[in-house]
């Protein structure tokens, strides 16, 4: 075994997704502590453009598996498999993304690797140590993993994107990959299309869980006319129909930053903040003054917002 | 065709709570049907009452108190249920994905599913993984994170899709067996009607331990290890405005017309 660090980078419909850069800082941080070498490895699309971008700073080798366009957990999981055998590393880190929990478990459970996912924090004193969470944020727990060798996968914005330019040697990795194997990717469609395009609005009043009925919608729907704001929602409103899915804020729906967010009855998951954390300025209203929304809040109430959103019509009636 | 589909009991948290040892007090918890899994539970049901499930088994990892949630799911239509125990089982304070993965894989040798029905995670330890892990186990194909089935009995293929990042899905075929993680949103949930929850009672819920899966202590190894609990220093900075629902409103408002979003 060695003390490498081998990282697995993500790419989508041409473009590298933002969670590689930052799977190479972590993955620095840990082979500066283990002693072991950085290695990136890149499977699929073009491997050649982007193993020139994923040689930054830290890095000492890019290996590239030139094998399909777009993602297939199949020819991930041998091509991720032979790598391993190859390099023998001590940690295997990917993203903790939909993507990348369609391969890491099964790449774990195939080579025997403990598996810890949505790391958020890692420490390493000769045994690594991560920091996950809990009861949708709730709580944080520290899990310390034993085995000489383990696979983590990494949450999204939690580690800075690696930048500059390393010196990374760079090579095509030779696998034989079979690809003939029951799961095939017919497409891609977009979702979320329609009458509105959120992210283009400066000001969203944006409901969640704290609505409770769909009968209390129309509060809102008073708000959001008497100040001339445009409607949107966390995750569970959608998928309880109540609102179409062009309304979605959050990691699987729209990304907005206008220059006032309103989060009534919101709790701020995680999920939820990838989708309006760049927004200029976020006022939350929630009962629960412990809710995860008000670490990135400007201004809050911690109160009922059934009493507090009629006044704020009558504020602007 | 035989679905098999996986059901947790989670625990959800108070929003005032205390933490003891690398536990929540078991007096800030309140115990329901993983989310995910109700979804999961409702598309197996579906795949029944459309024709091409022939039986739905629920299966759980829980204590017997979980029984009255595991019931929830036959009482919104599975046929029968298997809960797997075993006082080893109470030691360790997470359960990682190898452990729950040996002892599915145990119950899938036995009831031989076509396919096998998961929620993506669990609202409480948010691991993820055991589904896409299971399908390794056991030779399975798989994909994780399904918002949209649609079965073709004749062809044996599952077409999906997968929900990723941004809005985007992903469409892809799945050739049964196969395991398929469930996205919350799939389906519209029912509630148990009163028959059902009478139906419910006379279920089957076999009990199943360690031995009589033909596993040994060795199964529930884990190189995991749970080693501290504690609240997340809270990073607010936000200005919180005092007063009743009028005299915050009023100055939410002032915030609002001061960014010029509202007049």
């Amino acid at each position: 075994m060695s003390s490498d660090v081998l990282a697995v980078a993500e790419h989508r419909r041409g473009v590298l997704r933002d969670v590689s850069y930052e799977l190479i800082s972590a993955g620095e941080l840990l082979a500066d502590a283990t002693g072991g070498d950085l290695h990136v490895a890149i499977i699929g699309g073009d491997t050649e453009a982007f193993a020139d971008d994923l040689n930054r700073k830290g890095v000492d080798y890019v290996h590239t598996v030139s094998e399909g366009e777009e993602f297939n957990h199949d020819v991930h999981v041998q091509a991720v498999e032979a790598l391993h055998a190859e390099i023998d590393p001590e940690a295997l880190v990917m993203a903790n993304s939909v993507n990348g929990l369609d391969y890491a478990p099964a790449v774990a459970n195939s080579l025997d690797l403990p598996l810890v996912t949505d790391a958020v924090g890692l420490e390493y004193d000769g045994d690594l140590t991560v920091t996950r969470e809990m009861y949708g944020s709730k709580v944080e727990t520290t899990v310390e993993v034993s085995g000489d060798q383990y696979a983590v996968t990494f949450r999204g914005g939690e580690w800075p994107a690696a930048e500059g330019v390393g010196d990374a040697e760079i090579g095509e990795f030779d696998v034989d990959i079979d690809t003939d194997t029951g799961s095939s990717v017919t497409g891609f469609e977009e979702v979320g299309g329609g009458d509105v395009d959120i992210s283009e609005a400066d000001f969203i009043v944006s409901i969640g869980r704290g609505i409770e009925e769909e009968d209390n919608l129309p509060l809102i729907e008073d708000l959001v006319e008497a100040t001339d704001a445009t409607l949107a929602s966390s995750r569970p409103i959608v998928d309880s129909g109540w609102l179409p899915k062009n309304r979605q804020v959050g990691q699987s729906g729209k990304v907005v930053t206008p220059d006032v967010y309103l989060a009534i009855g919101i709790s701020g998951a995680v999920q939820h903040v990838a989708g309006m954390k760049g927004s200029d300025t976020i006022i939350a209203i929630n009962t629960d003054p412990n809710a995860p929304i008000f670490d990135i809040a400007d201004y809050g109430i911690v109160g009922d917002l059934f009493d507090v959103v009629p006044e704020l019509i009558e504020e602007f009636s | 065709m035989k679905v098999l589909v996986t059901v947790k009991e989670v625990a959800e948290v108070a929003d005032d709570f205390e933490i003891e040892g690398t536990e929540v007090g078991e007096r800030y918890l309140e115990y329901d049907l993983n989310e995910w899994d109700d979804y999961a539970v409702e598309e197996a049901v579906q795949l029944k009452e459309d024709g091409p499930a022939e039986e739905v088994v629920a299966v759980t990892i829980g204590p017997e108190r979980a029984e009255e949630t595991i019931r929830m799911a036959l009482a919104k239509g599975a046929d029968r249920a298997v809960r797997i125990w075993d006082d080893v089982l109470e030691e360790p304070d997470l359960l990682d994905v190898e452990t729950k993965t040996n002892l599915l894989a145990a119950v899938v040798e036995e009831e031989e599913p076509d396919l096998v029905l998961t929620g993506v995670q669990s609202g409480d330890d948010n691991f993820g993984a055991t589904g896409v892990s299971l399908a390794d186990e056991i030779g399975f194909q798989w994909a994780a994170v399904v918002n949209a089935l649609d079965y073709d009995h004749d062809e044996g293929v599952a077409h999906v899709h997968r929900e990723l990042e941004g809005g985007v899905e992903e469409l892809t075929d799945v050739e049964l067996p196969a395991v398929l993680t469930i996205q919350t949103g799939i389906n519209e949930p029912r509630y148990a009607s009163l028959r059902g929850i009478r139906q419910a009672q006379s279920k089957e819920i076999a009990p199943k331990s360690l031995a009589d899966l033909g596993l040994d202590a060795g199964a529930i190894e884990s190189e995991l290890d749970l080693t501290s609990m504690y609240e997340p220093e809270s990073e607010s900075d936000a200005t919180i405005f005092e007063g009743d629902a009028s005299e915050t409103a009023a100055q939410l408002a002032e915030v609002l017309r001061e960014k010029g979003v509202a007049e």
